[in-house]
């Protein structure tokens, strides 16, 4: 972004476009560079990713609902747009990240972030915020796996809704959109990883060995 | 604890309203109201309606004498509630029967938002699915997250055998684990206090043991630290978990994570044959399983009784079971009287062999010639010196009377007092069958 900063808008009133393009606000992305995802809530907001369309429901002037789809730049910035594009304003911190972006990179320092904040009370929280973060850690490191895509969406499927409190979302959501999204990405530098580890070694790294205790996030 | 149940005569108790629920697709009905972890009459959770039904739903963190705290998910059951409609009056389905929404995630409709049993409580219409793919889903996933960073080093761990992570890891466990991260790894063989040893890889974070002495003992001596994956259970740093019941965290520890020192690798549990019994050590009379091998005994274990001990026992109690094993208890009859050489001051004890007719119509001879007015008491010899002191003084015995130190032997005392008569001399002290070996053990 160009301008980066603390802005206040009325609800509603701004599309994620306008706030990330308008001189107004964000200004507009550096210059030569493409939008790849943007968050827009927060780091625990389903991320969206440049070019989606969403479904959203309207009161026409005649009071029926009407389905539009409405481009992701298009999306007006209000609660229940955001929610009905499947994800959340939460704590309107918008975060815009450009084609610069590794997006698994991205991940892991959110999953890091997650697994750092969780208070530890609650089994799926605690412990599964901890093994994403260990995962995605491999990933960025070059001890990735094909795999891993799906492994981390399965380790998120089994946070979200079960936790006591709503970190068990916060941490799961992050993982699920952007795997979910990127899924192309990750599994291509898990295998990516993998194919670079069977010349090193020689061998089939098929079966991942753990991973030094002193890369690990121990 | 509770109180023992008084023989007044109450007004009949009112009539239990009972609530309509469906527990495994069977229509079944449970009261309104249940005992809480105290006793006290609280909404029905969805667990005791199970347990009702007579369905268990696989718990870690909840004990039934425990206050709730709902953190292990272990419980977690899809459910569902009567529909209702824009009127707030039940949908119906075309046959009349009222339609049911199974409760799914707000964000996720398809996928199914579980309650945790333990601390839900059962509304009328409600359905319970305790044997469904998604609860047994929610289950394998609450496992395995509690394994990945467990040691798994149940071939050395005194709990295998009794181990509830054991237990639903046959029930709900994967058979290979997908986690190929490195473990957490965290203090082992931390010496918590005299009697426990707390391996704390092993421990889940159920809370039970901090919740049992803080609310229970009301000793608040455990609690954790750090945050996370990394939370840690531990003591206040100079002060040790040392009350007189620490050894209950070590029963009620579904995991082996709380152990105890005596207990610790003497014997695995599987070949214990388990006795029921009561502790013999004070009046309470707490109810125990003797857990013993080819006629020894390694444990005793407190087992449920509410009117007296509820699920728990001291420690002191707990681990005098080391009396009946030991070597120099008495084998034979034996009567111990004190031989005074001068009036009114104690002598020492001798010792002679008898029998057990000889000694019964001794006592009682000596109870029926006693004069009217005098007093006399038969006690273990391994009573509690309290009660004992209390009884003397309703009876005005003479503190002369009795042997205060000699709570460990065993025995029966028989002690009689003609202060009345000869209120200065004559104090007349008999032991019968006392443990000849005379030291003393204070507890
Ligand atoms: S606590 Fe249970 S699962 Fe863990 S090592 Fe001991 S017996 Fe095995
Ligand atoms: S030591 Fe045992 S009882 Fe205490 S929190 Fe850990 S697993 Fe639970
Ligand atoms: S038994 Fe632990 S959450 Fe219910």
């Amino acid at each position: 972004m160009k301008k980066p900063g603390y802005y206040e808008v009325e609800v509603g009133k701004v599309t994620l476009g306008e706030l990330i393009n308008d001189p107004a606000f964000g200004g507009g992305l550096r210059d030569g560079r493409k939008l790849k995802a943007v968050i827009p809530g927060g780091s625990s907001a389903k991320v969206f990713k440049a070019g989606e369309k969403f479904k959203l429901k309207r009161k026409g002037a005649d009071g029926q609902m009407t389905a539009i789809e409405v481009d992701l730049l298009d999306l007006p910035y209000d609660f229940d747009s955001l929610a009905q594009a499947g994800s959340m304003s939460g704590s309107g911190a918008i975060i815009v990240m450009d084609d610069s972006t590794d997006i698994i990179e991205a991940l892991s320092n959110i999953a890091e972030f997650y697994a750092h904040e969780s208070c530890g009370q609650c089994t799926p929280c605690r412990e599964g915020s901890l093994w994403m973060a260990k995962a995605l850690h491999r990933l960025t490191h070059g001890h990735g796996r094909k795999q891993d895509a799906d492994y981390l969406l399965n380790i998120a499927q089994n946070i979200q809704g079960r936790t006591i409190c709503a970190f068990g979302e916060a941490c799961a959501w992050p993982v699920l959109s952007f795997v979910k999204k990127f899924k192309d990405e990750f599994e291509a530098r898990g295998a990516a990883d993998e194919a670079h580890n069977a010349v090193r070694s020689a061998g089939p790294t098929q079966e991942m060995r753990p991973i030094a205790k002193s890369a690990a996030l121990t | 604890m509770p109180a023992a149940t008084t023989t007044e005569t109450k007004p009949s108790p009112p009539p239990v309203e009972k609530i309509r629920i469906r527990v495994g697709g069977r229509e079944i009905k449970v009261p309104k109201l249940m005992p809480d972890w105290q006793g006290k009459p609280q909404p029905t959770t969805m667990l005791q309606a199970c347990a009702l039904a007579g369905i268990e739903v696989p718990h870690y963190c909840y004990h039934p004498k425990l206050p709730v705290a709902g953190n292990c998910r272990m419980c977690l059951v899809e459910f569902g509630l009567p529909m209702m409609g824009p009127d707030r009056k039940p949908v119906l389905n075309e046959d009349g029967t009222t339609k049911i929404a199974k409760q799914v995630l707000p964000y996720e409709p398809t996928t199914v938002r579980g309650a945790i049993a333990c601390a839900t409580p059962i509304s009328p219409g409600m359905e319970i699915y305790p044997g469904s793919p998604a609860t047994k889903q929610m289950r394998e996933s609450v496992l395995e997250f509690l394994l990945i960073n467990h040691p798994l080093d149940c071939p050395i761990c005194d709990q295998a055998g009794e181990c509830k992570l054991q237990e639903y890891s046959v029930d709900y466990g994967l058979s290979a684990s997908r986690f190929v991260e490195a473990k957490v790894h965290k203090p082992k063989a931390v010496d918590l206090g005299p009697r426990i040893v707390l391996d704390d890889e092993r421990c889940i974070l159920c809370s039970r043991c901090v919740r049992f002495t803080k609310d229970i003992v009301g000793d608040d001596a455990l609690g954790f630290v750090n945050r996370g994956s990394y939370s840690t259970l531990t003591h206040f740093p100079g002060k040790p978990f040392n009350n007189n019941y620490t050894l209950n965290t070590v029963d009620i520890c579904p995991v082996g994570a709380l152990t105890s020192k005596d207990f610790r690798f003497q014997m695995r549990v599987w070949f214990l044959k388990g006795t029921k019994s009561l502790c013999t050590s004070c009046g309470t009379g707490c109810n125990i399983v003797i857990g013993s091998r080819e006629e020894k005994i390694y444990r005793y274990e407190p087992r449920q009784n509410d009117a007296v001990n509820s699920c728990w026992m001291c420690d002191a109690g707990r681990l005098n079971y080391k009396w009946v094993n030991r070597g120099d208890r008495l084998t034979e009859v034996l009567k111990a009287e004190q031989k005074s050489c001068l009036p009114g001051q104690a002598g020492r004890l001798s010792y002679s062999k008898t029998t057990w007719t000889a000694a019964l119509n001794e006592i009682s001879d000596k109870l029926s010639k006693a004069p009217a007015g005098s007093a006399a008491i038969v006690a273990s010899a391994r009573r509690r010196r309290q009660p004992f002191g209390e009884r003397r003084q309703k009876s005005e015995l003479g503190r002369g009377a009795f042997d205060w130190h000699r709570s460990e032997s065993d025995g029966l005392e028989f002690v009689e007092d003609h202060r009345r008569h000869s209120p200065r001399q004559h104090q007349d002290v008999d032991c019968l069958w006392r443990r000849r070996d005379e030291a003393r053990h204070r507890r």
